[in-house]
């Protein structure tokens, strides 16, 4: 008799094929991803790389149009979260699906109930929570109330939820977004004490730097589709920064080579020491200083979710800041409402196209006079005349199609859209006095990327102050004149452009030291 | 004002409170799970004219019973269809339930008695014991199965709501549906249990209506409906203190019929918009604002 | 790592050409609607022992089948027009103005005491905006209210309206009992004659008979003067800028506390006017619990409108001829029959607009 060797385990994930499409949205293409058992396997990709939609189908909360899921050797045969849950999936998400009214205890047992005598036993579900906190080192007071408590109690809650439920796979969607470096420490410390068990930990982020001591693979995704399977080992963040990021890197800014604007006696944007609160579960601003002159485009850089958001909303007067000061040619910007901000000179690109920038059940005339309705007055009503010419020059001039003021703004794809804001927000012939531009080529088709970019120039050589807050590292590198990098809510780096390159950035965004300003 | 402490007039506050408390209680349980429940006026009104109509063709108050019950839940079922499964407005729903409630009894009411005011007398649903005067109208209260009901049914819905599985997935499906789907509860169906409960519970309040007077009357709901969404919002959803603002607006109520017969100087009318002025102070948040179930008349895509 | 180029899995369209999805939901879902209400009213008239084409027949007779009938529908159709109006403006700012009844109540109760409190010679150019300026006013304090409260405090306007409805009512009764009333009745006294509104039986003698008045066209202009203001004003641009998205109103600097008051003041206005239409037009004089669900049928009219000022002129037709015809149709079947129609269309409306755009959606229908 030959001893049979003992089979393999089966792996702890296993997807194959996986396709789903959201309307023109292809979020995940003809994706595989193999977890090895007893492994903490990370998944990374930018915002909109995938992840997200890849995870919901595992967890069953959306059926895949096309592809297969296995969880522990054993198949997920339809999109049920019962189901899932049942095969020893355990999903913490980024958003928590926490019930805030709710206690801890109430929580942690929800959709698995003890009884006692037909009742709900509280008793129970609180000795549970007492009894895993103490096993897995996350003790919890389980009578309080969800709702009261700070977001890295709330993590500890959707873990134990996890754990509650024999969880063998744990998937963590961002768990650091929402942690203090000593949480974070903690967490990981956990996590791999979970591999050490025997369970499978599959993390998504996009923040590496942190993550890449506890994980063992990695995989990448862009654009939909898997990029890479990695030994952790065998990689590192600036080589995984890259892959995320991906395209071939066009560093050839063709004629348009970085200005140089020496700083002049009154900067047209000036912050002093801006802070905010975080929103959620983002980084809010620290202590954020800065100036950009007029005539050069300054660019953002980070990884989304270090504050890149709050201080778009805060200079464009959505939020006041907490402290600090925000000066626009000089006058402080802070006490202005937005449409006074607007007046004074100040023109924004929302981050948010079509909550913000548009409203999409208007036309695209309507559209083109969005904050600025006041100034298209006549006599008791509104200058239609004026406001479809205005439509005419700007659909004419910046190329909109169709080149119909008439049509809903809904209509019109993301590239078109686009267009529409970023004519409003430079139109009337002077360019404006700041430009705020957030992530103004998201989304939007190859050939208006570069129309978009090119208005942002002639901005710019017109005397505008440029400030460009963008995921997208090469527009970064191919606009910017000098690049600010973001990290945790704090501007860790400042360098001129032409010392600036995709592996450098790729560093000071993931929180490698910078040279200080 | 020696009247407001007899005995009676406590007989009457209960008698009063009976059909709000039921309809309240069971507005609590639809709205907990969140689908706004302004179709508790049709409810009453379905469940009133379907008890007379089954106790006049059955010929018993116990078939009118049953088929009151089933007016109130077949109602409900309405709501649940529109804003449950076809996701649309539950308050718009509500407002056209609440009509077709109105007209739909005037029509049968016409169809069935020939009448555009009333039914003919039927047989109701009597208490066990009699008596004389004050204590009896008290021994009548104490044993009318109705009223027993009321009482066990809010003690038995605070247990349902707040000791129970279902209860605590209810409350977990109105506040953050996502999260019970995300657990496995089947969202929708929690909340068609709910929206059904008010119909129960309320079809119970109207079976009461129609029991106390014999027989149906048009619009016989009058507007109760309303007041029990209000005692819903002014109790904060919670079963025992809708009920209790029940009883206070039940209160108000007596108060005014009291007083409307004797021409005392207040203002009866101050006394009707009682409940609703305090309804409006709860929501602007004088009194601390009340917090509804987060996704309250949210329909659940997912 | 490389793949093919994805293929596309879309099923082929329902429709060609631009038409959005909402676009193509504002079309089908109401005659989806009517399909189902027709059937219903079949199946009700059936049960009754009556031909449904004999009743549709009378129910058109009695309505567009004569002048006098055309009179009446116009008389029905007057309010319903502004009580639609008062759903269908807060609707474009993302509100739900549940209250118009109670908008209506206090602003035909204003309109009744002040125009019988003039003096008894006041001529018509002055009695006539006075009165119905005073309905305006009580009903745009009505409506106003409620958005303030919203826009300050956040609180939910649905329960708000709601309740300052019963709130109107109870105060009207008051208002009517201690002292407004005549003697042994729940009316108030007439009020002057120069705020009396013509019928339009003395412009159009063949509608002789008819309760219409010129409030008709005062409705029509209301609507006409409510498109204009939604469509061809900075204050209208804004409305639809704030109901459109929040936080696009918010970045572009429109106060949202501000443009929720004001349009709920006005949506009130609109609903007070109902007693220009009631009292100077009909009644002459203010009569206790008048409006009977008038408000409540407005939701079904903005509904049925498309919450769009001249839409909404077809539905409050629509609206009117089904209880004008309800009551020539009552010897045979009891009027009530429409009433049910009428409620069978707002769920069918509303249940098919959300199932049309739903499958619209999936087929790829739209964009």
């Amino acid at each position: 008799m030959i001893p049979q060797p003992a089979p393999p385990p089966p792996d702890a994930v296993r997807m194959v094929g996986i396709s789903k499409r959201f309307g023109t949205l292809q979020a995940n293409n003809r994706i595989d991803l193999t977890v090895r058992p007893q492994t903490v396997h990370l998944l990374v990709g930018e915002n909109g790389a995938g992840k997200s939609t890849l995870m919901r189908i595992l967890a069953g909360l959306c059926p895949p149009d096309a592809g297969e899921v296995q969880i522990l050797g054993q198949p997920l045969r339809r999109a049920s979260a019962s189901l899932a849950i049942q095969l020893g999936l355990g999903m913490v998400h980024q958003h928590f699906m926490l019930v805030e009214p709710l206690t801890v205890a109430e929580n942690l047992v929800l959709g698995r109930e003890p009884r006692r005598r037909g009742l709900f036993d509280m008793a129970a579900a609180r000795r549970a929570v007492e009894e895993l906190g103490a096993t897995f080192g996350l003790p919890l007071d389980p009578r309080a109330i969800v709702g009261d408590l700070p977001v890295g109690q709330r993590q500890k809650v959707e873990i134990l939820k996890a754990l509650y439920r024999g969880a063998e796979v744990l998937v963590l969607d961002e768990p650091t977004a929402v942690l203090t470096p000593p949480e974070t420490r903690r967490l990981f410390a956990m996590l791999r004490r979970f591999r050490d068990q025997g369970r499978t930990v599959l993390l998504i982020t996009h923040k590496l730097d942190e993550v890449m001591a506890v994980a063992d693979t990695v995989t990448v995704l862009r654009g939909g589709e898997k990029i890479a399977d990695l030994d952790a080992a065998q990689t590192s963040p600036p080589a995984l920064a890259r892959l995320m990021v991906g395209r071939e890197v066009r560093l050839d800014r063709g004629a348009a080579a970085p200005v140089v604007v020496p700083p002049q006696p009154v900067p047209a944007l000036e912050l002093c020491g801006v802070s905010l609160r975080g929103r959620g579960e983002a980084d809010g601003l620290h202590e954020v200083s800065l100036r950009v002159e007029p005539g050069e485009i300054v660019g953002v850089a980070g990884v989304q979710g270090n504050g890149q958001r709050e201080l778009l909303e805060v200079i464009a007067g959505l939020r006041r800041p907490d402290q600090g000061r925000i000066l626009l040619a000089g006058q402080p910007l802070e006490r202005l409402s937005a449409r006074q901000r607007l007046a004074a000179g100040l023109s924004h690109i929302p981050e948010d196209r079509q909550e913000q920038g548009l409203v999409l059940d208007l036309t695209v005339a309507e559209n083109l006079i969005l904050g600025r309705q006041r100034g298209f007055r006549r006599l008791l009503g509104l200058d239609r005349r004026r406001i479809a010419r205005r439509a005419a020059e700007l659909i004419a001039e910046f190329d909109i199609r169709p080149p119909q003021g008439a049509v809903l703004a809904r209509t019109l794809s993301g590239g078109n859209q686009q267009k529409v804001v970023v004519a409003r927000e430079l139109a009337g012939g002077r360019p404006p006095r700041v430009l705020l531009a957030g992530q103004p080529t998201r989304g939007v088709d190859v050939g208006a990327v570069e129309e978009i970019h090119q208005r942002l120039r002639t901005a710019r050589d017109g005397g505008a102050a440029v400030l460009l807050i963008s995921a997208d590292l090469n527009e970064i590198l191919l606009l910017a004149d000098r690049i600010l990098v973001l990290y945790g809510g704090r501007i860790v780096s400042s360098l001129p452009a032409g010392e600036a390159s995709l592996e450098r950035l790729g560093e000071l965004m993931l929180g490698a030291a910078g040279e200080s300003r | 004002m020696s009247e407001l402490l007899t005995l009676a007039f406590v007989v009457q506050i209960v008698r009063i409170s009976v059909p709000y408390v039921l309809a309240a209680l069971g507005g609590t349980f639809s709205e907990r799970g969140g689908v706004t429940n302004i179709a508790l006026e049709g409810i009453l009104l379905a469940s009133a004219f379907l008890f007379v109509l089954g106790s006049y063709l059955g010929g018993h108050a116990a078939v009118g019973l049953v088929c009151g019950l089933a007016g109130g839940v077949g109602t409900a079922a309405l709501l649940g269809a529109m804003a449950v499964t076809w996701r649309a407005d539950p308050i718009v729903s509500g407002v056209a339930i609440n009509l077709l409630a109105l007209g739909g009894t005037k029509f049968f009411l016409k169809l069935v008695w020939d009448s555009s005011s009333n039914s003919s007398r039927v047989a109701a649903i009597e208490p066990l014991a009699r008596g004389e005067g004050d204590l009896g109208a008290l021994l009548e209260l104490a044993t009318h199965p109705l009223i027993v009901a009321t009482a066990l049914l809010v003690g038995g819905s605070t247990l349902l709501l707040f000791r129970t599985r279902f209860g605590l997935r209810l409350r977990a499906c109105g506040e953050h549906p996502a999260a019970a789907a995300s657990l496995g509860i089947a969202v929708r169906r929690i909340r068609w249990t709910g929206v059904l409960l008010s119909g129960l519970l309320g079809g119970l309040g109207g079976v009461w209506l129609a029991s106390n007077q014999h027989q149906f009357t048009d619009n016989m709901s009058n507007g109760r409906g309303y007041i029990a969404l209000a005692a819903v919002i002014f109790g904060r959803w919670h079963p025992a203190y809708a009920a209790l603002a029940c009883l206070l607006f039940g209160t108000a109520e007596a108060v005014q019929i009291l007083l409307q017969g004797q021409g005392h100087g207040v203002p009866t009318q101050l006394l009707q918009a009682l409940p609703y002025l305090l309804t409006i102070v709860t929501v602007v948040g004088f009194m601390g604002r009340a917090r509804p179930p987060a996704a309250l008349g949210k329909p659940f895509e997912g | 790592m490389s793949q093919p180029a994805p293929t596309s899995v879309l099923p082929p369209r329902l429709f060609r050409g631009r038409l959005s999805v909402e676009a193509q939901t504002a079309l089908l879902a109401p005659v989806l609607a009517l399909l189902v209400a027709v059937l219903a009213a079949n199946l009700l008239v059936l049960a009754y022992g009556e031909s449904p084409a004999a009743i549709l027949g009378l129910l058109l007779a009695g309505t567009w089948g004569s002048a006098y009938g055309i009179g009446q529908v116009l008389f029905k159709a007057t309010p319903l027009i502004l009580t639609g109006i008062a759903v269908a403006l807060p609707f474009r700012a993302g509100l739900f103005n549940i209250g118009a009844e109670g908008q209506a109540v206090v602003g035909a109760l204003a309109t009744g005491v002040v125009g019988a409190s003039l003096p008894a010679g006041t001529p018509w150019p002055v009695a006539i905006p006075l009165a119905a300026g005073a309905g305006f006013g009580a009903g745009a304090l009505w409506g106003g209210l409620p958005g303030w409260l919203r826009g300050r405090f956040g609180a939910h306007e649905v329960i708000l309206t709601i309740m300052l409805n019963f709130v109107a009512l109870a105060l009207a009764n008051y208002v009517t009992v201690s002292g407004f009333a005549l003697p042994e009745t729940l009316h108030g006294p007439p009020i002057v004659g120069g705020a009396e509104l013509s019928r339009l039986s003395r412009f159009f003698p063949a509608l002789h008979g008819s309760a219409a008045s010129t409030a008709f066209f005062g409705a029509l202009g209301v609507a006409l003067l409510s498109w204009w203001l939604l469509f061809r004003t900075v204050f209208g641009y804004e409305v639809r800028v704030l109901g459109g998205s929040l936080a696009a109103a918010v970045g572009s600097g429109i106060p949202p506390a501000r443009i929720m008051t004001l349009v709920m003041a006005i949506a009130g206005g609109c609903a007070g006017l109902v007693g220009t239409s009631s009292v100077q037009g009909y009644k002459h004089y203010y009569e206790d619990g008048f409006s009977g669900g008038i408000g409540f049928m407005g939701i079904a009219v903005a509904l049925l409108g498309r919450n769009h000022p001249l839409g909404l002129i077809l539905a409050a037709l629509l609206f009117g001829t089904l209880s004008q015809g309800g009551l020539a149709i009552n010897a045979r079947v009891p009027k009530e029959l429409v009433e049910i129609l009428q409620a069978v269309i707002i769920l069918a409306v509303i249940a098919s607009s959300q199932e049309v755009a739903r499958v619209l959606r999936r087929t790829g229908g739209g964009r």
